[in-house]
């Protein structure tokens, strides 16, 4: 008598889950889908290029596309790329996690070549925030050696934007004292001294700096102390762009193996030119990054003060390099931040 | 379960076990342990047999990851004394004594465990941060909590108060208020009849309490991140050094690390249980 009942309760349910099913499908309905894996703070960005990426594409190939996306810190991204997430393309903001997906063979060996500008369709540098009226005086590398300056940055064993901040460090010392390493490490002794809270990220730094009211300054992307004087008050803030900073990339490239396997090698390479229109390009100044299109650029000269931006490439010779005498276990920041 | 275990033999050879089903639930348990448990910690050990000896040892001997030890087994040894003391309180409170809002602050009891940790830690550098409410008041007195050695043990406590709470709670449930009252006709004060009568009680419920939020805080990240400040050799946390490794890609590296954080903690545990089967059996005379 029971048996019966139960199984008609449970058609009941697999006819429920069958509906939800083909109603979450018909969501998806799109012809063709791309999904984009990227970093951590790129959630806005990337939320009003797809859109218009997807009506362009509509228009030119009368085919629908859905651009997904997913987001985290770049290596955690490669990391989960690594171990099968199905991405199709990836917008990093460190050179070195593409160059990770390239040595484990699933985007090509000269990713760097496939698009313009070594694969970098916007770039930035590392700049200031301080707080009003720039009580502390700080506009250089120099001045955040003083004696009573606090600072806040992500911790650069945890984040890609620390590593950029400790490279800029270095590299303005480097010219500062034309190269002797004594004094460099000295001067980023102190540096890395000032440090008030080490947070392991881009975001946790700003909090700190915000709502919690620590250090004198934040040390970030230029785009990301916009973006926050943006959205905190430009009234409370002021951004400081050192004269000399670092050249920080945001490196695109094709997942082959994934794109391959999905059949969208066509759509993931449209997608990534399509973020060197000049269309796009503006988009991307809007976001406070600086990017390559003269006639954007032109546009937005006020907007990006002129900067000398050091290349890891010429002050470090390659990442490779940088990592291993400075990031790894054991290597100078170990070292220099020894107390 | 030793108990058990000495009568199996005697009841397998026919089919007069008490308990009906064993065959299955036996299976399903030890199905579900070599998922959930065994699984995961082949698989640690699996990154760690990359490494030699030599490696390893370089690997958990860096004085940073050495210092990040410190800062960690301190800490969350400070955090389980705390949590002793004001669990075992916390405890006693909520089983003797009735007042209004009392399930309340039972229902509060595992707060800790439904949060997660991550808003715990993030709420509690908020609080302690100098704009926040009680930064606020205790930084002019020159104490600072948030980014520092305080603020790890504080956020350590935090998350594991519920597992002192919970062990001893349901203990003194089981003791009613006759053994006191008890111990006091027979003249014994309020001090010696905790002393003498309750806490023996206690004990066993107590200790394996406070081991497990030892434990508990040794491995915690989410809410200790967001409040330690991480400056190097002071207030990382041994967790932070193996979220670096992994940062780096360097995968052995990370399990060597967490496996000297497995091994203190089996080590505990296994010495808790040991001391613990001691214990009882002295209480039964022996008998065990």
């Amino acid at each position: 008598m029971a048996f019966p009942r139960t199984t008609s309760a449970l058609k009941r349910s697999l006819l429920a889950v069958a509906v939800a099913a083909s109603a979450s499908g018909a969501a998806n309905a799109a012809d063709r889908e791309l999904l984009n894996a990227s970093y951590d703070i790129a959630r806005e960005l990337f939320a009003e290029i797809n859109p218009q990426f997807e009506t362009w594409w509509e228009n030119e190939h009368g085919e629908s596309v859905e651009v997904s996306q997913s987001h985290n810190g770049s290596s955690a991204q490669a990391r989960s790329i690594m171990q099968g997430l199905g991405a199709d393309v990836v917008t990093f903001n460190q050179v070195t996690d593409v160059q990770v997906l390239a040595d484990a063979g699933l985007v090509a060996d000269d990713w760097q070549e496939a698009f313009d500008n070594n694969a970098s369709p916007y770039y930035s540098t590392t700049a200031f925030l301080v707080r009003k009226g720039n009580p502390k005086n700080i506009e250089s590398w120099d001045d955040l050696a003083g004696d009573d300056v606090e600072i806040v940055f992500p911790n650069p064993k945890t984040s890609g934007n620390g590593r950029y901040t400790y490279l800029a460090a270095w590299g303005a010392a480097d010219k500062r004292f034309d190269g002797d390493e004594d004094k460099i490490r000295d001067y980023m002794k102190t540096f890395l001294g000032n440090v008030e809270v080490f947070d392991t990220g881009g975001r946790g730094a700003t909090t700190s700096f915000i709502e919690r009211d620590i250090g004198d300054v934040l040390i970030s992307f230029e785009s990301e102390v916009n973006n926050i004087r943006g959205e905190y008050g430009s009234d409370d803030y002021e951004v400081v762009v050192p004269p000399v900073s670092i050249l920080a990339e945001f490196p695109v490239a094709v997942v082959d193996e994934n794109a391959e396997k999905n059949d969208s090698a066509d759509l993931a390479q449209a997608y990534l030119d399509y973020l060197y229109r000049e269309d796009t390009q503006r988009l991307l100044a809007g976001f406070n990054y600086r990017v390559h299109d003269d006639t954007v650029v032109e546009e937005f000269a006020d907007q990006f003060p002129d900067t000398e931006l050091l290349e890891v490439e010429d002050v470090f010779g390659g990442w490779d390099q940088a990592m291993e005498k400075h990031f790894e276990s054991g290597g100078l920041i170990d070292q220099l931040q020894r107390r | 379960m030793s108990a058990f275990a000495i009568r199996l033999p005697r009841r397998l050879s026919g089919s007069t076990r008490v308990l009906p089903g064993f065959g299955l639930s036996m299976g399903i348990s030890v199905l579900f342990i070599s998922l959930v448990l065994l699984l995961p910690m082949t698989g640690l050990f699996g990154q760690l047999a990359g490494l030699s000896l030599g490696e390893y040892w370089a690997i958990v001997s860096d004085p940073r990851v050495v210092a990040s030890y410190t800062t960690t087994l301190g800490a969350a040894a400070v955090a389980a004394l705390v949590n002793a003391a004001f669990g075992l309180l916390l405890a006693w409170v909520l089983v003797r004594y009735d007042f209004p809002g009392k399930r309340l602050v039972d229902a509060l009891m595992d707060l800790p465990f439904a949060l997660p940790t991550a808003v715990a830690g993030i709420t509690l550098a908020t609080l302690y941060a100098k704009s926040g409410w009680a930064g606020n008041v205790l930084e002019p007195l020159g104490i600072k909590v948030a980014y520092t050695w305080v603020g790890i043990a504080l956020a350590m406590a935090f998350t594991s108060i519920p597992f002192v709470v919970r062990t001893v709670q349901p203990v003194l449930e089981d003791m009613p208020a006759e053994v006191d009252e008890a111990a006091m006709s027979l003249g014994a004060s309020d001090g010696v009849g905790f002393r003498r009568v309750i806490l023996p009680h206690l004990w066993p419920a107590l200790v394996t309490g406070t081991g497990l939020a030892f434990v508990r805080s040794l491995g915690e990240f989410g809410a200790v991140i967001f409040i330690a400040g991480n400056t190097p050799y002071e207030t990382e946390i041994t967790s932070l050094m193996i979220f670096v490794k992994l940062q780096e890609y360097d995968y052995a590296g990370a399990s060597a690390i967490a496996s000297v954080l497995l091994f203190v903690s089996l080590a505990l545990l296994f010495a808790i249980n040991v001391w613990q089967g001691r214990f009882v059996r002295r209480l039964h005379g022996g008998k065990g």
